[in-house]
């Protein structure tokens, strides 16, 4: 099986320093990947290195098993939608359509449609919504029946309400099409609903990935009264510890479940998982900053990571 | 979308508690399971397909594909390629028959729990703890 997208040591150097560094990871065909972390952790500059509008300056990448830049039919079978949906603003609905269809080699009308149904052919671009106007960016990639898709920050601009309109579309179009999907976002509750697979990105480094699944199966939050810490049955790795008070709250990563009563077991959202392991997310920096003696585990971080690959 | 399709032919509908913790694909699951052992769901009926499905959520499709494959591996559903999901057996007998006796039991039991002065948190508390402690001496 070839992976969607592979990366090896992968970094990029700008004028003002590395915006991306010794990049590995595999994304395997089919998955659908929610690419998080903080505004200029690096993801634009991943999805950019992708489509070849950024040339490496160290490391490979391989994007359905060929080399972007020396391939250039590979751009072909790879949809991307840069930040805020870019399109010709003084084009209508109908222009970027057709004008969509005369440049793509493939072109599936029916489905692009589908995205179009509430949208009028001369309706002018600049007039539309951020919702209509990512529905529209939405119905361009997808109508050319990537293999891989890349979306940069998609929810960036819209409402809730318009956000799952455009997921719904979004899912509706992998069924389709079968694409492998990279979205890139800085608020996770945006991409957990749909992601099986996580790439952290924080400061140009890939700090966590894997499959959703195993990377919740695998952590859980035991809660208990502050003791000194010895060896707990079930328990391969104590990631995080955080104490407030009388109470001792651990980010475990287990090899068997826990059975001491004294210590309550809780399974871990995603997002939780990642605010533990104290990466900033954008929109609750509160609860990062309550967090007392948290012990660094920058080296046990790394070590996840690279476990996760396995 | 779909939409109208899915209320025309369709015995179930899916929902999602985002907030429950418990993982999306085991959500499917469990509402296809207490729809079969509630009687709603009979042999031969087709469940939602994942186009349907993913369209409505606004889910993976791999999240719904695995929930229907864990189903069938249960026996409970069996898929026919390019036509759909349909169901196989069903959870409802024997018990379904006794159903209306045992609700009958319960409402009284509520009445009189209610006249103790149990709140509805109290009551469910109870019923919890009663239900864990029973399942619990079952298994020993």
């Amino acid at each position: 099986m070839t992976a969607a997208l592979e990366t090896r040591a992968l970094g990029k150097r700008f004028r003002r320093g590395w915006a991306l560094r010794d990049c590995t990871l595999t994304i395997p065909d089919r998955a659908i990947v929610g690419l998080a972390g903080p505004n200029g952790a690096g993801k634009s500059t991943l999805l950019g290195l992708a489509v070849a509008l950024l040339a490496p300056s160290e490391g490979e990448i391989r994007v359905l098993g060929r080399d972007p830049r020396e391939d250039s039919g590979t751009l072909a079978d790879v949809g991307y939608v840069g930040q805020d949906a870019p399109l010709y603003r003084s084009f209508t609905v109908g222009d970027t359509l057709e004008f969509a269809r005369r440049t793509n080699a493939r072109w599936d009308a029916e489905l692009s449609s589908d995205f179009l149904t509430q949208l009028g052919s001369h309706q002018r671009v600049s007039a539309l919504s951020a919702g209509d106007r990512a529905r529209l960016a939405l119905a361009v990639a997808l109508g050319k029946r990537p293999s891989l898709l890349l979306l940069d920050e998609p929810f960036a601009r819209l409402d809730p309400l318009a956000g799952r309109e455009f997921l719904q579309l979004l899912m509706h179009g992998v069924t389709e099409t079968d694409a492998t999907v990279v979205i890139a976002s800085h608020v996770i509750a945006d991409i957990e609903r749909v992601s099986d697979h996580i790439v952290l990105l924080s400061d140009g480094c890939v700090r966590l990935e894997g499959k959703v699944e195993d990377l919740l199966a695998s952590h859980r939050l035991l809660t208990g009264g502050r003791r000194p810490l010895g060896r707990i049955g079930g328990v391969r790795e104590i990631v995080r510890e955080r104490h407030s008070g009388r109470q001792m709250t651990l980010l475990a990563r287990l090899d068997r479940p826990v059975v001491d009563p004294s210590w309550s077991v809780d399974e871990i959202g995603l997002e939780e998982l990642l605010l533990f392991l104290g990466l900033q997310v954008e929109h609750r920096p509160q609860q990062v900053r309550q967090t007392h003696g948290v012990v660094d585990a920058g080296d046990k971080l790394t070590n996840l990571g690279s476990q996760a690959r396995g | 979308m779909g939409r109208a399709a899915y209320n025309g032919r369709l015995m179930i509908e899916f929902h999602l508690d985002a907030r429950s913790g418990v993982a999306t694909y085991l959500q499917i699951v469990q509402q296809v399971k207490e729809a079969l052992r509630l009687g709603l769901l009979d042999v031969g009926d087709q469940l939602p397909t994942v186009r349907e499905v993913v369209a409505d959520l606004a889910i993976n499709p791999n999240t719904v594909a695995k929930a229907y494959r864990d189903l069938e591996r249960d026996g409970l559903v069996v898929a026919r390629p390019g036509r759909g999901t349909f169901v196989a057996s069903t959870l409802a007998t024997p018990s379904l028959e006794h159903h209306e006796a045992l609700r009958r039991e319960l409402e009284t039991w509520l009445a009189q729990a209610r006249q103790a002065g149990l709140d509805e948190e109290s009551i469910r508390a109870l019923i919890s703890k009663t239900l864990r402690e029973a399942l619990v001496r079952q298994v020993a």
